[in-house]
Parts: C-alpha cells; structure tokens; sequence
C-alpha cells in the first residue's frame, strides 16, 4: 500500500477571528496529484498556507499530519524541514541574496548536511535548462526584477532542487502565458519522475492540468469540500464551472 | 499556538561584541588631566613638538571653544561633560612603528584580533593604526610609496618638506569656528593621518587608518587631511572601534578631503565605537572640476552620533555620491545624513541611504542640498529609506533643499517601513528560522552599502548586523 503523505482531519481555520475553512478533510499518498479547484475567494489559499504554518492563520480545530507526525501547531521552518514545499502565487523579492545561494542554503537546512558548491551548481544549472531559464538569473538576488514568469520557474526550480515529500502549487499557473505554462507542466512532470511525493494542485483553472494525470479533484466552495472525484471532474467544471456547487 | 524556541532569545548584546569589546589595562606612559584648559592645550603642544602656527592655532581654537554654544538642535549630548573627558593619552610606546614586531604587545594584540596585519598583508597598499591619541603603526607599500604617494600621520608631516601644503589646507575646509566641537578639535587633536596623491597617479588597492580608542573617560581627536591632485585616484578606508567602559567617551575627529581637478576619491567607513561612545565628527570634501568623490559609510556603534559628510562641489562637472547605512539599536540615537553645496555649473551629487532602528534605537537622516546660483544646470538626488524593526523604535527624515536657480533638476524620495511579515513567512518556508530570515531581510536592506565595500568589508558589515539581530526575536 501506497505510504500516507498528508492527512488533514476536520481542519478549521480562522483568518482576524473570521473562520475562512469550516472542518476540511483530505489525504494525500505518495505518488499522487491531487487537485484543489474552486471559485476565487473558497479558501485554496487559505488552505496552503495553513499547511505551511502561516502565524496569521489559526488553527482552531482539527489537525494535520504529515509522513505520520503531528505538525499542526509547527512553525513554518520545521515544516519546511520536515519536507513541506509551497510554491507562492506571488513569489516576493529579497534583495541581498542570490537565487542560487538561497537554494543552496534552503537544502542545506532541508537536509541538514552541507551541500558542496561544486555539485550543486552541476545540478542547478541542468535543472535550469529544463525549465528554459538564463542561467544569469541564478546570480540575481532572488526574485528581483524577474517577470511574473520567471518567478514562477523560479519557484518550481526550487521545488525540483529541495525535493520535497509533498509539493503544493498555488495558482502556480495564474498569469502565465501558454509557454511559460507548458515548461511548468513538465517541471512538475520532471518532479513526479524523480520523486515518489505527493502533490497539491490548487487552481482555478485547468490550463496547468492538461498535461498531467490527475488522480484525485476537490472542489472547495466556500470553505468545504463539496464534491470529491477522479480527473472526470476537471472536464466537467472545465464545461460548467462551479454554478451547480454554490449553493 | 505556536511552540518557539527560548534559547538565544535574551538580549545578550554587550557580551555578542566580544570582537571589539576586550579591553587591556591602560598602560599608558603619559595622559593629560580631565577637562579642557589652556595648560592643558599648551601640555598636548609641547608633547607633540608642534611649529609656533600649530601652537597659536591650538590656543586660539580653545577660545573659541569657549565662547561656542553647545549644539541643542540635534540628540541630547549633556550626559558628555568635557571636564571629565582625557583629551590626550600617549600610549606606552615612544614612537610611531612600520615594524608590527616592534609595536608594543598588548596594542599589536588588539590590532591582530581587529585583524588589521591581515588585512594589510592580504589587500591594503598602506595602513596607520591609532591607539587612543597616538599613531602607533604606520606603513606604505614601497610600490605605492615609489609613485610619490604620501601616507604618514599629521604631525611628523608638519616637520618635513610637506609642511606648507599642510599649513595650506589644515582646517580650512572644517574651521574651527564651524561648531564647538571643531574647535575642540582644532584644540586637543592629535594623531590621524596625511595622504598625498600626486597628479595621474591612481593607486590600484586602498589605504586604511584603524582607530581604537583604549583608555577610558578618553577622547579621540584624529585629524585626516587627504589631498588628492590632478586626476589622481585613491580609495580610502577608515575603521574604528572600541571596548565598552561606563564612562562616556567622545570622539571628536576631523576629515578633511580635496580632490583635484578630474581626481577621484572614494572614502569609505566602517564605524563600530562601543555604546558609551560620543561620536561627535566632522567630515568634509571639496571637490574641483571633473572631480569625484565617493562616500561609502557604515554607522552601527555610538550611544549618540551626529555625522554629516559634507560635500563641497566647487568646479563646474564635480560630482559627489553618499552611499550609508545607519543601525541603532537599544540605547542609540544616531543622527546621520550627508550635507552638498552645489556651487558650479552642472555639479551632480547622489544620496542614498538606508536606515535600520531596533530595540528602541533612535534614527535620524538630516540631509542638507544647497544648490548656489552659480550652479546652473546641476542635478541632485536624495533617496533615503528606512527600516523600522519594532514598535518601540523611532526613525525620522529631516530633508532640507534650497535652490538658488531655476536650472536644476533636484529629487527627493523618503520611504519608511517595516520587515515584511510575508517575506518571513517566504523565507521560513525554505526552512530558514525567523531569526535568519529577519537578519537576511536587514542585510539584504543594507546590500546597497555592502555592494560598495571591499568584500571584506562587506562581510564584516553584515556580522555586525547578524549580531545586532541575533536574539532580537520573542
């Protein structure tokens, strides 16, 4: 049997005392994809940020486990440690470290051992090219002055270069264009090829999972889920939107 | 909710410094008594061997010492009280080295944990080192020094055939009628350095002066007369630094920059005295046609600074740029910012400066643009930022421009803001800790600087600042 990723009991979460997510439960085992789909303003993002930990979002009921241990309560650093990746829809800029050294020290703090430069480059610049980046921008400080393109490739090369347990893509398809979205599809693609984790799809549309196979879809409206199903459901929303599940 | 770690978390500031603050017992062969007086003044004289000019233009600075007000504009200095300030103490060494083995070992062991002989072996073209008034080192490289390049302290120079230049320009950009505190300079100092470039030459690798103020109760009065000729080039560095006492001390020093026509002169500052500190100095330039100067400074140590680098832009195409960065942290009140006067056609200067305030440390950025009307066709720029770490700090931006020609093109652009909650959340969830996430955010503030410094500098810059933030979260 396949091992158990993420398992999300019950969760309800509070965002400036107003509950955004009203008991949601869900789990994720390894080698799946599974896709979050819903109108704007449902609470997907609420959803990837409360796994992630985020200090502004409480965690009133439920709880999450995550490869078998308890993290409801962790603060973001340790579930980053423990194998937790979340790709931001906005990916912010930080001046005064480079791309490359950002990387470097996140999988030096994933993994807790020091990573050689030499091997590291090796495999950041192969990792690039997939993904069709200049390799210019490794040297530029993160995110600075990148397009809304390259950021979002620039999220997804560090998701292919920390290799997490679980992946969870926010809107990581919103604003690009169709190239920029085929060379995520198969970033993502090259990220189930090299590692048996889960992912967590969150979108609003479905250009992003044309190219994928999709084992599990979870329509969240207004802070639950209120239709669950294989990736037959993606057509059906992709013809009639989500006007049958809001009630 | 959430479970944070309690280790690290106590302020532990003054023991963190344990770089700069270790401290020997003065050994000193010779201080003068506390307070000012012309006995006092005459004793420094006659110790330093000064010319007759010297002399009476020690004695006529302490009159008008005594007739200036103290400041009252800026921090409040009265916890400073001059009678109880040492004006002068030799250390126990008779004479100036360019041999470190000579230097006496207590002060060549401060010098060696500051890692300055490295520094000088590794990336310097010359090097002073000042242990509290007097020059206890001083070397050039022979390659440097064989292309007529001067770099020695004032007050041999004042014996040699250099006399007369420096006679010419010494306390002429920075009069002592100036403030209180230049007279009180143009009084008591002592020790500093004297840098001759002669025309076209440009020397490649910088020349630092370190000043380590020892003695307790003491003030430090270095004077740095740098006289760049015809489109000659020099990097210039200065640091400083001292232990902690409980006792005030007050820095009053004087730079003092001409840059000739087409020269260029970077100057660069790294200042980290001990928070007991009066940081009271006067830094000025004058720049002639073509000519530039580059201001590069880093203020993080100080209980209170006023520090205003002032460019003088008095030939037609002369440039100035002021890159800093101001830190003040618990019990600072650092008041900073640059001063130019524009009083050629098409001068240009640049301001850009970044400020961080923490733990209920005070901020100010005053910055003065003059702009004459002899100055047709001249651009300013003044761009400051600020970075507030908590509620309990403060930061101010006091600009003030006056613009004498309708020809000029001058902006001006304040921000002030706080470390984004969303960059932390970014930066925790590649499993950084918050409190590397928050001193990444404050180094990658302060980069603007760090990119302008020598890379050693640059990283000890950003120490500082990891140490500034280190257990500054709970």
């Amino acid at each position: 049997m396949a091992k158990e990723i993420l398992h999300v009991k019950d969760l309800k979460v509070e965002v400036e005392e107003k509950e955004i997510l009203h008991g949601l439960s869900l789990s994720a085992n390894e080698g799946e994809v599974h896709v979050i789909m819903g109108p704007n303003g449902a609470g997907k993002s609420t959803l990837g940020y409360s796994l992630m930990g985020h200090p502004s979002y409480i965690k009133t009921g439920g709880n999450i486990s995550f490869l078998g241990e308890d993290i409801t309560d962790e603060p973001t650093d340790k579930i980053a440690k423990r194998g937790m990746f979340l790709s931001f829809q906005n990916p912010v800029e930080v001046p005064g470290i480079t791309l490359s050294n950002f990387i470097r020290n996140a999988l030096e703090q994933r993994t807790g051992k020091h990573v050689r430069v030499w091997d590291f480059n090796k495999k950041l610049e192969a990792t690039m090219s997939i993904l069709q980046m200049d390799k210019d921008y490794a040297m530029r400080d993160l995110n600075v002055g990148f397009s809304g393109g390259e950021k979002k490739k620039a999220e997804i090369l560090q998701l292919l270069l920390l290799a997490p347990s679980l992946a969870i893509l926010d809107e990581t398809d919103s604003g690009l264009d169709v190239d920029a979205v085929r060379t995520v599809s198969q970033g993502i693609e090259e990220y189930k090829k090299q590692v048996n984790g889960a992912l967590l799809i969150i979108t609003h549309s479905t250009k992003i999972l044309e190219a994928l196979s999709v084992d599990k879809v979870h329509v969240l409206v207004d802070g639950r889920i209120v239709a669950e199903g294989g990736s037959e459901l993606v057509d059906e929303i992709n013809k009639s939107g989500f006007e049958r599940y809001i009630s | 909710m959430k479970e944070k770690e309690t280790e690290e978390k106590t302020y532990v500031e003054d023991i963190d410094r344990s770089i700069y603050d270790f401290r020997y017992d003065e050994k000193d062969s010779y201080r003068v008594d506390e307070g000012l007086t012309e006995e006092i003044v005459r004793q420094i004289s006659e110790e330093k061997n000064d010319p007759q000019w010297m002399r009476d233009f020690r004695l006529e600075s302490l009159k008008i010492f005594n007739k200036t007000e103290m400041v009252d504009w800026g921090p409040d200095i009265s916890g400073l009280d001059m009678d109880n300030i040492v004006t002068y103490v030799r250390p126990n060494t008779d004479r100036m080295h360019a041999n470190w083995d000579e230097v006496p070992t207590d002060i060549k062991d401060t010098f060696e944990r500051l890692g300055i002989p490295q520094a000088e072996r590794e990336s310097l073209a010359g090097v002073g080192a000042q242990y509290d008034s007097e020059l206890v080192y001083h070397n050039v490289k022979d390659e440097v020094a064989s292309q007529g390049v001067i770099y020695t302290d004032l007050e041999s120079a004042l014996h040699t055939e250099h006399a007369d230049r420096i006679r010419e320009h010494f306390m002429k950009l920075v009069p002592p009628t100036d403030h209180k505190f230049a007279a009180l300079h143009g009084a008591v100092w002592s020790g500093g350095s004297f840098v001759y470039v002669p025309s076209g030459v440009s020397v490649e690798i910088p020349l630092q002066s370190y000043f380590r103020l020892n003695a307790p109760g003491a003030g430090q009065f270095e004077h740095t007369l740098i006289i760049v000729d015809e489109g000659a080039y020099l990097h210039f560095i200065e640091g400083c630094s001292a232990p902690k006492y409980n006792v005030a001390n007050l820095h009053a020093g004087c730079v003092e920059l001409f840059v000739g026509e087409g020269a260029t002169l970077r100057y660069s500052t790294i200042e980290n005295w001990s928070k007991n500190m009066y940081n009271l100095n006067t830094k000025r330039a004058r720049v002639e046609k073509n000519g530039k100067v580059e201001w590069i400074s880093g203020s993080f140590g100080s209980h209170i600074s006023y520090l205003y680098p002032m460019s003088v832009l008095a030939g037609e195409n002369a440039r100035a740029e002021f890159t800093s960065v101001t830190f003040a942290g618990e019990g600072q009140n650092l008041d900073t910012g640059t001063k130019v006067l524009h009083n050629a056609p098409n001068t240009s200067s640049y301001v850009n400066t970044r400020s961080i305030s923490k733990s209920g440390g005070i901020s100010t950025f005053r910055s003065s643009v003059v702009v004459s009307n002899k100055a047709k066709g001249s651009k300013s720029s003044v761009s400051c930022q600020s970075l507030m770490l908590d509620d309990i700090s403060r930061s101010d931006t006091i600009p003030a421009m006056d613009i004498r020609t309708s020809d000029a093109d001058i902006g001006h652009e304040a921000r002030i803001g706080r470390i984004s909650d969303d960059v932390v959340f970014y930066l925790m969830s590649r499993g950084m800790s918050e409190e590397d996430a928050r001193a990444l955010i404050v180094t990658g503030f302060a980069d603007t600087v760090g990119k302008e410094l020598p890379l050693e500098y640059a990283v000890e810059m950003n120490n500082l600042i990891r140490l500034e933030m280190k257990g500054s979260i709970g």
